[in-house]
């Protein structure tokens, strides 16, 4: 676990990228990680095509929750809206580049749920559940 | 209170099993999470084995043997829990937990009781199990629930409490507080309530395993607590009860073992404590929880208060040494006023991360809102880490908590 607090994760948790919010947001999510009461809100806009143009989000919580996070704004800019909603949780481990402890996978995983609930419009599953 | 022995708390671990055994990571395992669960002595491990092994039977009912065997132990495991905070075993429910002992409370007192228009007061500290249940019981009643304000350090502002106690139906107050440690002045606050006509009922979940509990000298109306938080099993808690009160007030669960009489369209109740205890009981695990009472009374509730308030001071002055790399102590941070608890954030460092470094040390901390998601927001701290003691910790545990703070920090850059 102590290999997890790389630089580039330190460096995303204390500069987020893309962290703010949008003037008029197409779509936009937030959600509760119910373990620690951290919550993360992404905002999306999506252009005529379906393409994902710019993303933010906002939130507080641990440097798990907010690298991935930040990571993962970055990952889905460009991105078709209806890929991003069939996202599995390999992004964000593969946007991480280590292991994540079981008991943070939830911490991590967090921006991907809300991410994925904003392009489907429902409430999207836990991805280390699916 | 029998005294056999002073013991050291190096000796007092050898007792509890979990502690042999190293982390994963082949670490001493630095336990400093007891405000959630304590650990369990051997022979409290070893009653629950015992009673599988050899007298497993149901209780008030059998004629055989090992039936009356396990009502006899039942039975004397209830009164050992009730000697130990000074009521009689006519008074003392057995529950699933402190939570559950509150619902009993709301809804059996609180039901036929509580009206529309009726106060009910609470303090801005308490955990969720002491703020939720009332909730809901304003809900269907339609009375409201206020709460005696905290000041800065965390500490109950009692200016206001005459108003505040006017016309009110309940006080349900933390004996101490979960979050901070905060021992609640509860012979001022008592009296006042009861002048005032409310009915008093204490949540002893972090009071009863850690200081001397008289609910006779208190002169509360219920007394909540649990013993998965001193040494005995999970699944099994208590609630005192005034016995007047007892007898006046309804069941909570109802069906079997709870009765006297039952007729198709009609039911005569047991007398408590048993009209509160409905279906079979958790035999097994309120006879462990007996053998806890005997380990705690025999280490004697005197010596594990100096022992907390002792480690909880040279945490105090260990803590105060990482100031430098922005560590932050919450709350009274006075041992004579807190239990032995202490909420503290490392910089800009989040708890939970906090929390998993530490883990890789070997060092077990609580982290996030503890259940009192009101006073993070009231008090402005998104969350914070948690390090409680208890009779088994020693100052080797705390140096352990500061070395693994230091690591910590230099992750962070701090």
């Amino acid at each position: 676990m102590e290999d997890f607090y790389r630089d580039y994760i330190l460096d995303h948790y204390r500069n987020p990228r893309n962290f703010g919010h949008l003037e008029n947001p197409t779509v936009s999510a937030e959600e509760l990680n119910p373990l620690c009461g951290d919550v993360i809100r992404m905002e999306l806009r999506v252009d005529g095509d379906g393409i994902v143009r710019d993303v933010r989000f906002s939130g507080k919580g641990c440097a798990i929750s907010q690298a991935s996070a930040s990571m993962l704004t970055e990952s889905a800019i460009g991105m078709p809206l209806e890929a991003v909603a069939r996202l599995s949780k390999d992004v964000v481990l593969e946007n991480v580049g280590i292991g994540i402890s079981p008991t943070r996978m939830k911490c991590a995983m967090l921006g991907l749920r809300v991410l994925k609930t904003a392009a489907i419009g429902s409430l999207a599953a836990w991805p280390d559940e699916e | 209170m029998i005294h056999l022995r002073e013991r050291s708390a190096q000796e007092i671990r050898a007792d509890f099993p979990i502690f042999a055994r190293p982390t994963s990571r082949g670490k001493r395992l630095v336990y400093l999470d007891s405000a959630a669960t304590s650990q369990k002595p051997q022979s409290v491990i070893d009653a629950l084995d015992t009673y599988y092994r050899e007298y497993n039977a149901n209780i008030h009912r059998g004629v055989y043997e090992i039936a009356a065997h396990a009502t006899e132990a039942f039975e004397a495991a209830r009164a050992r829990v009730a000697r130990f905070i000074n009521c009689a075993p006519g008074e003392l429910v057995w529950t699933r937990n402190t939570t559950e002992s509150i619902n009993l409370v709301a809804y059996a007192w609180g039901h036929a009781n509580v009206h529309a228009g009726d106060t009910i007061l609470l303090t801005e500290l308490e955990h969720h199990s002491n703020l939720v249940p009332w909730q809901l019981l304003a809900q269907r009643t339609g009375a409201t629930v206020r709460f005696i304000p905290i000041d800065e350090r965390g500490m109950l502002v009692l200016d206001g409490i005459d108003r505040l106690l006017e016309g009110c139906k309940i006080l349900s107050i933390a004996h101490v507080g979960n979050t901070l440690g905060t021992i609640q002045p509860l012979d001022t606050i008592i009296p006042r309530a009861r002048a005032a006509g409310a009915l008093v009922v204490v949540d002893g979940a972090q009071a009863a395993p850690h200081l001397p509990v008289d609910v006779a000298a208190l002169d509360c109306d219920f007394y909540a607590f649990s013993a998965h938080k001193m040494l005995g099993p999970t699944g099994i808690g208590a609630l005192y009860g005034r016995r007047s009160l007892l007898e006046s007030m309804p069941p909570f669960l109802s069906g079997g073992d709870m009765i006297r009489t039952v007729a198709y369209d009609r039911t005569t109740f047991n007398e408590p404590p048993w009209k509160f205890e409905a279906g079979t009981s958790n035999i097994a695990d309120a006879i462990a929880f007996g053998s806890a009472i005997d380990y705690l009374a025999d280490v004697g509730l005197g010596w594990i208060r100096e022992h907390e308030k002792r480690i909880t001071r040279y945490a105090l002055e260990r803590l105060m040494t990482l100031a430098a790399h922005g560590l932050v102590v919450y709350g009274p941070k006075n041992p004579n006023h807190t239990g032995g608890v202490l909420s503290f954030n490392l910089g800009d460092v989040h708890a939970h991360d906090v929390a998993s470094i530490l883990d890789t040390e070997g060092v077990c901390v609580r982290a996030g809102h503890h259940c009192t998601m009101p006073l993070m927001e009231k008090m402005g701290w998104h969350s914070t880490a948690r390090a409680s003691f208890y009779l088994y910790n020693t100052e080797e545990d705390v140096d352990a908590l500061a070395l693994a703070l230091e690591k910590a920090a230099r992750i962070f850059k701090l």
